[in-house]
């Protein structure tokens, strides 16, 4: 079993269509409930993770220039993460086929975990 | 409240859930009293515990470990707030409540315990208040919480309905609720409003056991069936002045119809499967009462087949003195007498007032008009509160005057 981090990634867009509302809201964070009590369930959840704040700033270059939230237009803006446990990378993405941010047409990027042995 | 709260912070931050609730209740009464009662009071206090429990979570997630089954969930805010609002829906209450019943009946636990946390978690009484339920003291009563509160956080977790247990434990569930009843129903409590509440309070969650499809037992409807039957006669055992009325003396007109068709329809619920339980036998001899539209109607025969039955499956000193008092009234005094003295458990009945004012009735009806004085002294001086000693005292007043 190899531990997976998902990044989570959506659009502005749909972040507000998912969350505008407090029904949308409500629907949304049931579905993210049982998606990942689901996970919890079947011994596939490491590390819940945590939502991120839709604002930040970028430090970029030798010239550690800062500019204001890269995610303006961004098209795919991270919106959290979480780890779970899986056999194998085919296993990690077929769990993560469960998670709502697919529904506003996000993504989902699973990533192996390094471990040294 | 207290049970959704506990399926979130886990049985060991029973307290901890105990003082959100509190503080719920607390700032209605600040706020209230400047804004106004809201439309849906119980709706607000829902909502300003769940605001509560978030704040409690979130604060100290990190430094203290709450229902170890959801510690992922209530991790995150993924998934926190949808959790919280879960908890808090009305059948997940529901269900809770079951639990937190379960948990209360634990085995460790002796049955005065038991019923001191089932009314202090599920029924929200104060110690004081059940020490006035049960005559106790209320450090005594506080001790029997604070003991009974350890017990169940040593549990770990709550008690789930799927446990293998679930059998077991659901006869003590019935016989908690058929004592919280009985304490309600023939307690020592001279406190009328107690009783009332300990009364109606059995019936809720015996309610709840009915509502459910893995309580629903035949013996779970029997008892519904002889609360709702008893409790119908509630209104009657008291007359105009508040005193004791006995069966044969009470205004049959005050009896409850509603609860009584209630009662028949759920001991008509009740009968299925093999298993004939104390409750099917107790719940079948108060609906014949019920039935009878005044005492010389009452089916005696068919009551003393069903003493005869309960003093094979639960014999008890009390069960043997009905059934001797039914005797008497199908066979008459001398054989009603006869019975009485025969019961090889009088030693445990010596100190049961009820027991002295039987014999003394029964002397009466049979002519010994000294005889019955002498029990019915008896059972004065044996009376447990006012209402008894006064329910004695008009019955000494009433035996006629020995002609010389």
């Amino acid at each position: 079993m190899t531990d997976y981090i998902c990044f989570f990634r959506t659009n502005p867009t749909a972040r507000a269509q998912a969350m505008g509302t407090p029904e949308a809201a409500q629907q949304s964070m049931q579905a993210w409930l049982a998606w990942m009590r689901d996970l919890e369930q079947k011994g596939n959840l490491v590390h819940s993770g945590q939502p991120l704040d839709g604002d930040g700033k970028v430090v970029r270059g030798r010239a550690r220039a800062v500019t204001d939230g890269p995610f303006v237009e961004a098209k795919d803006l991270v919106a959290g993460y979480t780890i779970i446990r899986a056999n194998d990378l085919v296993h990690a993405s077929e769990l993560v086929k469960g998670c709502p941010i697919l529904e506003g047409d996000g993504s989902v990027e699973v990533r192996a975990v390094l471990q040294t042995m | 409240m207290v049970a959704a709260l506990t399926r979130l912070f886990g049985v060991h931050n029973l307290t901890l859930a105990e003082d959100v609730v509190q503080d719920a209740f607390l700032r209605a009464h600040a706020t209230w009293p400047l804004s106004g009662v809201p439309d849906n009071p119980s709706a607000w206090l829902m909502a300003t515990a769940k605001n509560r429990a978030l704040d409690v979570v979130r604060r100290h997630r990190t430094a203290k470990t709450f229902a170890p089954e959801l510690q992922h969930l209530l991790a995150t805010e993924w998934t926190l707030t949808p959790l919280v609002d879960e908890a808090f829906a009305a059948h997940v209450v529901r269900d809770e409540q079951l639990r937190m019943m379960f948990s209360c009946c634990h085995p460790k636990l002796p049955e005065d315990a038991q019923l001191a946390l089932i009314l202090n978690i599920l029924c929200g009484f104060g110690a004081h208040e059940i020490a006035q339920a049960f005559l106790a003291s209320h450090a005594a009563i506080e001790k029997r919480i604070t003991r009974g509160k350890h017990t169940l956080a040593e549990a770990q977790r709550l008690f789930d309905l799927g446990d293998a247990e679930l059998a077991t434990r659901l006869g003590t569930v019935q016989h908690a609720l058929y004592l919280l009843f009985n304490e309600g129903y023939h307690g020592t409590s001279d406190e009328r409003a107690v009783r009332v509440e300990l009364c109606d309070e059995a019936r809720h969650l015996t309610a709840l056991l009915c509502a459910h499809p893995q309580t629903a037992t035949p013996a779970t409807f029997a008892l519904a069936a002889l609360m709702a039957l008893h409790g119908a006669r509630l209104p009657a055992r008291r007359d105009a002045t508040g005193d004791l009325s006995a069966l044969a003396d009470q205004d049959r007109t005050r009896w409850d119809q509603q609860l009584i068709a209630d009662g028949l329809a759920l001991l008509n619920r009740s009968a299925t499967g093999l298993v004939v339980s104390a409750y099917h036998l107790e719940a079948a001899i108060a609906a014949e009462h019920a039935r009878a539209a005044t005492l010389a109607d009452t089916a005696w025969e068919r009551i003393v087949l069903m003493y005869d039955r309960l003093m094979i499956v639960a014999p008890s000193p009390v069960v043997a003195l009905s059934r001797a008092i039914a005797i008497a009234e199908r066979d008459g005094p001398e054989r009603g007498l006869v019975e009485l003295r025969a019961l090889a458990e009088r030693e445990r009945l010596a100190r049961y007032p009820f027991f002295a004012a039987a014999e003394g009735e029964l002397e009466l009806r049979g002519g010994a008009v000294a005889a019955a004085r002498v029990c019915f002294e008896r059972a004065l001086a044996l009376a447990r509160n006012d209402a008894e000693r006064r329910f004695f005292e008009r019955r000494l007043a009433g035996v006629p005057s020995e002609r010389p």
